[in-house]
């Protein structure tokens, strides 16, 4: 295949970036979509440019780090799948391909398709934890939890932190990545002591962030990888809701 | 050589009591002195983010170092399978001991006995203290936690999150790591790889990291430092380790004078999709639990093989007899169920002998055409239907398949483009784990006072050969129930050494020495980027150091990776400039250590003169192709002593003992 690629590319935080062009050919349609970029690199590297700055690491669908906007959709058009599970056979020879960094406020482009996401990790920094410490654990069976709760917050609890949903939402809102932490250590007997603690602080983390407000667009169900239901917002908005009325300790 | 004995440190008494009397008697540290006691904790995968959190728990100055963007991301994330633990919930007589003696055997036999009984001890400990911190973990109907059989072994003590186990659990550490951080009892140091380890006074005082986005080398002093920096896997370029995996940080702490332990017990797995291209950057494991239903063949005629090679024909078109099971043919007892050594092997073989059905010649079929049909006609009985059509058969056998593998099979098709429930999946082995790494003792301290290492880096408990479900279990055993133990044996002599001056001149030596390394590489100007070296190596140690072995391969690869280190060092081209986001830089810097590491393994493999778990000799074999250990001569951990590039490193032995297991073959036959 022949692709014409349209990429950001941005020095740094504080300087203007912009859109290069490059052609590429010879791209096999089992390349996945990272090993495109990193044949664009390697050619890059010869004619002593420098190469595009791109996040990644399993290549496997699981940690998270990777991102990318491909033609207006964050990790590209096939639905459930990271940028690195997809693969050249879902474009088509001749065609341009539109690669930006995730848009949000929140997220500020570090270099090219680099972004920071720093603010998720203070998100669950903020409450998106028992408060249980090593040796405390009592026989893991003591408790026994339904295997529907269980099911269900492992659903939530799936989300791998790439932020899609952030890049995804018109508003720039992160309500479905908090809402999943919210919703996995709420549902569970474990998580309920300090539910209304944690939901009143990881909301209030997330407003500092600069994160937008949920409009229920649901864009961010539709692009997350991992297929997180915006269903946890509801589950969050009800648990901030009793906990604002009933709780007085946020911190 | 010299053979120095080494000692590994282990308390005296009986093996079931060793531990918790240690654990009684070893020295403390006094709470108030612990508010002054700092800790570097490098990497925040399972072992790392366990220790990090924990040791802040306890009251430590925790310091703690990712090059990730996020402590969520180690590749302790993608394990599947799951976490065993001696829990005897199914009450099918299972034991500490029974987890204990699994783990020897299935390492062949090459592990230290108090070590590995520990990490059966305290593996019920770790279940407890995930639950507690919400892991959600497989459930019965009961609402108590479910088990699997996994990996071979005999009882169902496999804990599992559907197929998502590691991400399950390094979520339950980062979520504990990230209260500790909020609480201000670990300061997180993101997006920083350690190039550089500092030595005071002949102690592990501090580290210099490199800050990915500015370039900056900082120095950053500790009482203490502890390495969980995972395994060196990417030596060989492809695997299926994450892409930035790298073994910098323990060759680092190698050439400061550590010492490398059994680097050539590497673990190859034998179910991964097969490499398509030269441009391929990693392969992708498939769960071993579909060796349970799937069928390996290559085809028997070699005309065969290169018609579908050539995509003339495909797999439909071999009939049944012109089929050979390998694995079913030489291993009438398990057949496809034999360990992963004997499965990967088996499968080079057949490639080797030019019956490979990918184009690279190196793939073989898992097919899954009989389970299809076998559950179709069961579920067809289930339903009473009498006669159905074949066609009808294969739609319900197809469901079932479904049911048990869906996500797998969905994934396959994903990367391949191909339908396995018509088309047997191709699969080839491929790295997945390294059971070498660096030398510790009981304490988890490597022989550099004040240098710890704990998970997949260093080398302590499944000696040639490490089991399934073991590797989570051992990352967090170290981080939450020993590490934070063993490590005031060190610190408690410490508690009047004040904090660590960064000023001081061994930080300044240390940051120059990684300066200079990073400007030789830039002033190199030549014209091969570091990802084709590093491709390279991969190749030679994949080629001679990969599933079999030989004396002759060996040195062919020792003289083929010093040529490499001296084109290298002569022909690199590295784009950018040192002080920026720079990925070509840290690649370099990490092929640069990989180089050296490979010449270590290549050494090691060529010294032990024996077949045992993931080392095969193809000199040390029975008559009928199996391994064959010499217990006699090679009961011991080899601990290398890194002398300089193109110098003979140092072997220091580590005897055996075991007082507990009798030493046996294992058959599959």
């Amino acid at each position: 295949m022949k692709l014409t690629l349209k990429i950001w590319r941005q020095p740094s935080q504080n300087v203007k970036g912009k859109f290069e062009t490059y052609s590429l050919d010879n791209v096999s349609e089992h390349m996945s979509f990272l090993e495109m970029l990193d044949v664009l690199n390697e050619k890059l590297s010869f004619e002593q440019k420098v190469p595009i700055a791109f996040e990644h690491d399993c290549r496997e669908g699981i940690c998270g780090t990777c991102s990318l906007v491909i033609n207006g959709q964050p990790h590209g058009p096939l639905q459930g799948t990271t940028t690195c599970q997809l693969h050249m056979r879902n474009f088509k020879d001749g065609e341009t391909i539109v690669i930006e960094p995730y848009r949000a406020s929140a997220f500020p482009v570090l270099k090219d398709l680099s972004v920071d996401r720093g603010a998720l990790d203070r998100i669950i920094q903020a409450g998106g934890f028992i408060s249980v410490s090593t040796g405390q654990a009592q026989d893991a069976n003591a408790i026994p939890i339904e295997k529907d709760v269980a099911s269900h917050a492992f659903d939530a609890a799936t989300c791998i932190g790439c932020g899609a949903c952030v890049a995804a939402c018109p508003n720039s809102s992160a309500m479905l990545f908090t809402s999943a932490k919210v919703a996995h250590l709420a549902l569970l007997p474990q998580g309920k002591v300090e539910a209304q603690k944690r939901v009143l602080n990881m909301v209030r983390q997330m407003d500092l962030e600069n994160f937008g407000n949920c409009s229920n667009i649901t864009a961010c169900e539709a692009e997350c990888p991992k297929g997180i239901s915006v269903s946890n917002i509801a589950l969050m908005n009800r648990e901030f809701l009793s906990a604002s009325f009933s709780s007085n300790d946020a911190n | 050589m010299d053979n120095l004995n080494l000692n590994g440190n282990v308390p005296s008494g009986d093996l079931a009591d060793k531990w918790t009397k240690y654990r009684s008697t070893l020295p403390l540290v006094a709470p108030n002195n612990k508010l002054k006691i700092e800790i570097i904790v490098v990497g925040t995968g399972l072992a790392g983010a366990s220790a990090a959190a924990t040791l802040g728990e306890l009251g430590y100055l925790v310091k703690c170092y990712t090059f990730h963007d996020s402590p969520r991301r180690a590749h302790s994330i993608a394990a599947q399978g799951g976490i065993n633990a001696a829990k005897n919930y199914r009450n099918d007589g299972d034991s500490v001991f029974r987890l204990f003696y699994d783990t020897i055997k299935g390492g062949d036999y090459r592990s230290r006995e108090a070590n590995v009984y520990r990490l059966a001890e305290v593996s019920t400990s770790i279940i407890d203290q995930a639950v507690a911190q919400g892991v959600p973990f497989a459930r019965e109907y009961g609402g108590l936690l479910d088990n699997r059989s996994f990996g071979g072994v005999q009882v169902s003590r496999t804990f599992y999150a559907r197929g998502q186990t590691g991400q399950q659990l390094l979520l339950g550490a980062y979520q504990s790591l990230s209260r500790q951080i909020a609480l201000g009892n670990v300061k997180m140091f993101t997006r920083h790889e350690m190039i550089e380890l500092v030595l005071k006074d002949g102690k592990a005082r501090g580290i210099i990291a490199r800050n990915l986005l500015t370039g900056e080398l900082e120095k950053h002093g500790a009482h203490a430092v502890v390495l969980a920096t995972g395994g060196y896997g990417n030596v060989f370029y492809l695997s299926t380790n994450a892409m930035n995996c790298n073994v910098t940080a323990a060759m680092r702490a190698v050439a400061k004078g550590a010492y490398m332990a059994n680097p050539c017990f590497t673990q190859i797995h034998p179910t991964c999709i097969p490499q398509m291209g030269e441009y391929q950057s990693k392969l992708t494991l498939m769960s071993e639990s579909l060796r349970n239903d799937g069928r390996v063949w290559v085809p028997a005629k070699k005309e065969d093989a290169k018609a579908i090679r050539d995509g003339v024909k495909t797999a439909l078109d071999i009939p049944e007899a012109d089929r050979d099971y390998f694995l079913e043919r030489r291993y009438p007892a398990f057949g496809n169920l034999v360990p992963r050594d004997v499965a990967s092997r088996a499968a080079k073989t057949a490639c080797d002998e030019g019956n490979g059905i990918v184009p690279t010649g190196l793939g073989v079929f898992l097919d899954f055409s009989a389970a299809i049909e076998r559950y179709g006609k069961s579920k067809a009985n289930i339903l009473g239907l009498s006669n159905p059509s074949h066609a009808r058969i294969i739609e319900l056998g197809e469901k079932v398949i479904e049911e048990k593998y869906g996500n797998l099979f969905e994934m396959y098709e994903k990367i391949s483009g191909e339908n396995p429930y018509k088309y047997p999946m191709k699969i080839y082995p491929a790295v997945h784990y390294t059971m070498g790494g660096l030398w510790v003792d009981y304490n988890l301290m490597t022989n550099v006072p004040g240098l710890f290492s704990i998970g997949e880096s260093n080398f302590s408990d499944h000696g040639a050969n490490r089991l399934g479900a073991s590797a989570l279990m051992q990352g967090l055993a170290d981080g939450y129930f020993v590490l934070p133990y063993t490590i005031g044996t060190f610190l408690s002599e410490d508690i009047s050494t004040p904090k660590l001056d960064v000023n001081a001149p061994e930080f300044t030596a240390a940051a120059d020495l990684a300066k200079q390394r990073i400007d030789k590489l830039f002033a190199i100007k030549g014209k091969q980027s570091a990802e084709s070296f590093h491709r390279r190596l991969g190749k030679i140690i994949w080629e001679y150091c990969g599933m079999s072995r030989t004396a002759e391969g060996l040195t062919t690869a020792r003289q083929q990776v010093r040529a490499l280190r001296d084109e290298f060092y002569t022909d690199l081209y590295l784009p950018g400039v040192a002080n920026d986001l720079n990925p070509e830089l840290e690649k370099a810097l990490r092929v640069a250590d990989f180089i050296d590491l490979g010449e270590i393994m290549v050494v090691d493999a060529l010294d032990r003169n024996e077949s045992c778990g993931g080392h095969f000799r193809e000199e040390y074999q029975t008559p009928d192709g199996e391994a064959l250990r010499r217990d006699d001569e090679y009961a011991y951990v080899s601990a290398w002593e890194f002398k300089g590039a193109n110098q003979d490193p140092i072997l220091h032995k580590e005897m055996l003992h075991f007082d507990n297991v009798e030493l046996k073959t294992r058959s599959y036959k």
